[in-house]
């Protein structure tokens, strides 16, 4: 097991750096997918067999697949232009700056060879449907009003100038 | 007989005959078609031209490789690749047959058991987009492009009602797992009679999953061309056209187990589990996947092709508000 997450963890960090480093959008977002897939075999590993589907069809199905689509029509085939302003070189640094300054306060606290206590079912459809539904029911159906709220309001916001009502009777 | 060897022997047999059924359903598509039309048909190759397919896949093989310079080649080779290999995905999770038994060992009939077997052939469904989505943009043609965009946002579409009905399916059978579902529905039990408007929404969205006629929009001739495989040729597109006949079948066979009792044949329950209810369960199995291949030609070729405006209208204002009421019903069935 030890060495099948090895190789799955490096296989993950090259397609992830293969996102970035693509010259193509199109490519970049194909990478992107990949690493989804490596991540779900990293939930497989964890016996999360419903993690892991549902990574797949939310992520490399439904949103990277839109993704895709924009990108497609962006007609982004010529050559992207080099930057020219610092802005984005700084912006760039502040954040792996930032990054990696989480990462070595996180080294410095982390414990190495931690015995794992938890449930190793927690991942299948029977407990998370129970954390979900009877633990934290609430909070949960509070996320989905929201997601609601944010569609309504993306519907709304995309709807052409002359369909809202213009001719509200006054008075 | 280990049980991996087992499954090995099994894997590769399942994906021989999705091959082989997959070949005879494109000779079957031609006999019915010609039937309907009152035409006769291949005829020449072999007795009532049975070997057809195998000179088809001959021609196929041998016919000229092009890729276009203009194309990202890298992409364009990848695109049919991803196609079939996510058509073939799919029959992991399908239980063909009852299980075997054999001096007290057990041979299930499925390649793979998942706990969540449903979410996986969504999951692999769902990324059969991108096969025709890298190909038609790999093309570098506005024909392609168009094709893949509108096979993808149909998908996309339908997706959500094929989702939403098999929300409601679940409830009623309360697993995941396509064996439980199987078992449940013994004798006449079949999942048809609890959910028929649930099954009425899967077929139609199954018909536009497979990007087939009365939806086979992506790959409309009198306006794309030929869609998102215009500029593909040899077995690249013999790849995309193969892939969808699998499709077929596998849709067949996934619509045969969720709601028509998959190999369960009333009686079923008499029987010992043995050779021969192994047989005789595959055998009603493969009779119920070929009645649903017969529809999906018979429908193929009776219907005419919709507008891309009636398409999406149906998709998400007609079958959408349809198959959250069944959920709704459902439940309240469940409640009371």
């Amino acid at each position: 097991m030890d060495k099948i997450f090895y190789v799955l963890a490096a296989l993950t960090l090259i397609t992830a750096f293969m996102v970035v480093i693509s010259r193509h959008p199109i490519r970049s977002v194909l990478f992107l997918v990949a690493t989804f897939f490596l991540i779900s075999a990293q939930y497989i590993l964890l016996n999360a067999q419903f993690l892991a589907l549902v990574n797949i069809i939310v992520y490399a199905g439904a949103i990277m697949v839109l993704f895709l689509f924009v990108i497609m029509f962006l007609n982004l085939s010529r050559d992207l232009e080099r930057f020219s302003s610092w802005m984005p070189i700084a912006a760039a640094g502040i954040s792996i700056g930032g990054i990696g300054l989480l990462l070595l306060s996180a080294f410095r606290v982390a414990q190495t060879n931690v015995e794992y206590t938890g449930n190793p079912e927690a991942g299948l459809v029977e407990q998370i449907g129970e954390v979900l539904y009877r633990d934290f029911l609430f909070p949960m159906e509070v996320c989905s009003v929201l997601f609601l709220v944010a569609m309504i309001g993306i519907v709304l916001l995309n709807r052409k100038e002359r369909e809202l009502p213009s001719k509200i009777p006054l008075s | 007989m280990s049980e991996l060897t087992f499954k090995i022997i099994f894997i590769v047999a399942v994906f021989g005959i999705s091959l082989f059924v997959a070949m005879y359903t494109t000779y079957a598509e031609r006999k019915l078609a010609a039937f309907l039309q009152d035409r006769l048909g291949p005829n020449r190759a072999g007795p009532f031209g049975i070997l057809q397919p195998l000179a088809d896949g001959v021609k196929l093989f041998f016919k000229e490789e092009f890729i276009p310079r203009v194309s990202d080649r890298l992409l364009f080779i990848a695109g049919p690749a991803i196609f079939m290999c996510t058509a073939l995905m799919t029959s992991a999770v399908i239980p063909f047959a009852p299980d075997l038994e054999i001096n007290g060992t057990t041979y299930a009939m499925q390649a793979a058991d998942l706990n969540v077997g449903i979410l996986y052939l969504f999951g692999v469904v769902s990324l059969g987009v991108y096969g025709i989505l890298v190909g038609g943009w790999a093309s570098n043609n506005k024909f392609s492009l168009l094709g893949a965009i509108r096979a993808a946002s149909q998908n996309i579409s339908y997706e959500l009602a094929m989702g939403l009905s098999i929300v409601s399916l679940v409830m009623v059978s309360s697993s995941l797992s396509l064996r439980d579902i199987v078992d449940q529905q013994s004798g006449w039990a079949w999942n048809i009679l609890y959910q028929p408007l649930g099954f009425l929404i899967f077929i139609v969205c199954a018909f536009a999953e497979t990007n087939r006629a009365p939806f086979d929009l992506p790959e409309c001739e009198t306006e794309l061309i030929g869609g998102y495989h215009t500029e593909f040729s040899s077995m690249k597109l013999g790849l995309y056209l193969f892939a969808e006949y699998i499709h077929v079948f596998i849709s067949s066979a996934v619509l045969a187990s969720l709601y028509f009792g998959g190999y369960q044949f009333p009686f079923v329950s008499d029987l010992d589990p043995g050779p021969v209810k192994t047989l005789l369960g595959g055998l009603v199995m493969f009779a119920k996947t070929g009645f649903f291949i017969f529809l999906f030609i018979w429908i193929r070729w009776t219907l005419p092709r919709f507008r891309y405006d009636q398409l999406m209208n149906l998709g998400w204002k007609v079958l959408i508000p349809l198959a959250v009421l069944n959920v709704l019903i459902t439940a309240l069935f469940i409640l009371f």
